[in-house]
């Protein structure tokens, strides 16, 4: 069922650290190059949310089994100042034509299971999850 | 599904790495419509480039195929436009039918019932330049003794405008008797736009009332496009205008309050600017041009002619609506 490891995200050489753990997790549990390509992409777009805006927080990966499904898990977490307007944040824009980066709509998009938990002055944790198919 | 596109990929571009022929890249690009249609991504059809390549040659270096693995990373904030794009297709169609509905709600909430009375004959059209209308038209009849007219056009188009209508008709519907005198309607209905319209909001409005005792037409304008009264017996065009200034503009403001006698065969032409600002290829077209249009047609019944009004100006301009377009004709029969 489990099988966790984590990085610290301090700096920005840090988001590169998430996603070596996470690509090398995605390759042993079986994903394809796409699939790796895209758990590494919404770690980043994790562990940068929480280099930008919150300061400090941690990624931690794990393998997931549940029935006969395989996946990987990523949780982001910190203590930063939360997420004033969640439906703003999770609100489909105009954001990768902008060049921002594809924010929280598109690490929903590229993993299967999204779930975010916020309280302001209390911190963030999204939980978000890939089946292997 | 993904197995059967890969194989099918595979076969296409192994003939034409074979052939190069013309015939197997349109076959290719055909082939691309089907990923498309099912949604496949970008990252995707590199990945199913990668691997047919990986099986049809696969001694080659490992450099060849980690430049795919880097092409994929390039890709997938493509990908992710790409959906945000369909997203936004979905919304932007969500959008269309609610604003088609509004249009339908917007109609028959503005609807207006025309005066009938004996001798007097009223046309009018109102055509708007998008969906919803700025444009206005209120009638109010007090039994046979007089019928009133108000156009209204909001400064600007669409919904901020639509919306600012909907204040306008109830504001008139909430008007006594006692207030029904052209100069007075302004004054009131001036105050309500003031209190509840933003202040980047103007409205013009022109307000008639026709006297079927007398045969006096009353009128005031709150900075919008004159009238045109054809007076039959001189054959010609006198403007109707009066001074007042916009609605929405300062709280307390006194309009210019003018009359002139109606009589047979006289009629009286009530425009929006999108009538006077018809653009023709050299530019605005001229007023005499509206007063010919008028001319040609003024035995017609007053029906006729605001459609010929209409007809002729839109056709000047390509049949494409610039503006909000409204024209109302108040002929004196007998």
């Amino acid at each position: 069922m489990k099988d966790r490891s984590y990085v610290d995200i301090f700096t920005e050489w840090d988001i590169v650290a998430a996603r070596q753990l996470g690509r090398n997790e995605a390759k042993e549990i079986g994903f394809g190059t796409v699939d790796q390509a895209r758990i590494t992409t919404a770690i980043s777009e994790l562990a940068r949310n929480i280099y930008l805006y919150a300061g400090t927080g941690r990624i931690e990966i794990s393998r997931i089994h549940e029935k006969s499904l395989f996946g990987i898990s990523i949780v982001a977490s910190d203590q930063g100042p939360g997420i004033a307007d969640v439906r703003q944040v999770m609100n489909d824009g105009y954001t990768t034509s902008g060049g921002l980066g594809a924010g929280m709509p598109g690490v929903k998009r590229l993993m299967d299971e999204f779930d975010l938990v916020t309280k302001q002055g209390v911190g963030t944790t999204i939980t978000t999850i890939k089946w292997l198919r | 599904m993904p197995h059967e596109v890969e194989k099918q990929y595979k076969e296409i571009i192994e003939r034409y790495l074979h052939t190069q022929d013309e015939r197997d890249l349109y076959a290719g690009q055909k082939f691309s419509r089907r990923f498309i249609e099912k949604e496949i991504s970008p990252e995707e059809v590199i990945g199913i480039h990668k691997s047919a390549l990986k099986s049809l040659f696969p001694d080659e270096p490992n450099e060849l195929w980690h430049s795919f693995d880097f092409l994929i990373e390039m890709m997938i904030h493509y990908g992710l436009a790409l959906q945000e794009h369909q997203t936004l297709i979905r919304k932007q169609e969500e959008m269309d039918l609610e604003m088609k509905i509004a249009a339908q709600v917007q109609s028959t909430l503005l609807n207006t019932k025309v005066p009938e009375i004996p001798g007097l004959d009223i046309g009018f059209l109102t055509i708007p330049a998008k969906q919803m209308s700025g444009d206005y038209i209120y009638f109010l009849s007090e039994e046979e003794k007089s019928a009133s007219i108000a156009v209204a056009d909001v400064i600007g188009k669409g919904i901020p405008a639509a919306l600012c209508m909907s204040m306008i008709k109830f504001g008139m519907d909430s008007l006594q008797s006692d207030q029904s005198n052209p100069g007075k309607v302004l004054e009131v209905i001036n105050k309500i736009v003031e209190d509840s319209v933003t202040d980047s909001m103007f409205i013009s409005m022109f307000y008639g009332k026709y006297d079927t005792n007398s045969s006096v037409f009353s009128y005031a304008s709150a900075g919008h496009e004159p009238a045109l009264l054809y007076k039959a017996s001189r054959n010609n065009f006198v403007e109707l205008d009066a001074k007042g200034l916009l609605l929405g503009v300062q709280q307390t403001v006194r309009y210019e309050e003018r009359s002139i006698d109606l009589e047979a065969g006289d009629f009286i032409v009530m425009m929006t600017d999108g009538v006077t600002e018809t653009r023709a290829a050299e530019g605005f077209i001229d007023e005499d041009l509206i007063k010919e249009i008028l001319l040609s047609v003024k035995d017609k019944p007053a029906q006729e002619i605001a459609d010929a009004v209409f007809e002729q100006l839109t056709e000047l301009q390509n049949f494409q609506l610039l503006d909000d377009f409204t024209v109302v004709i108040l002929k004196k029969d007998y």
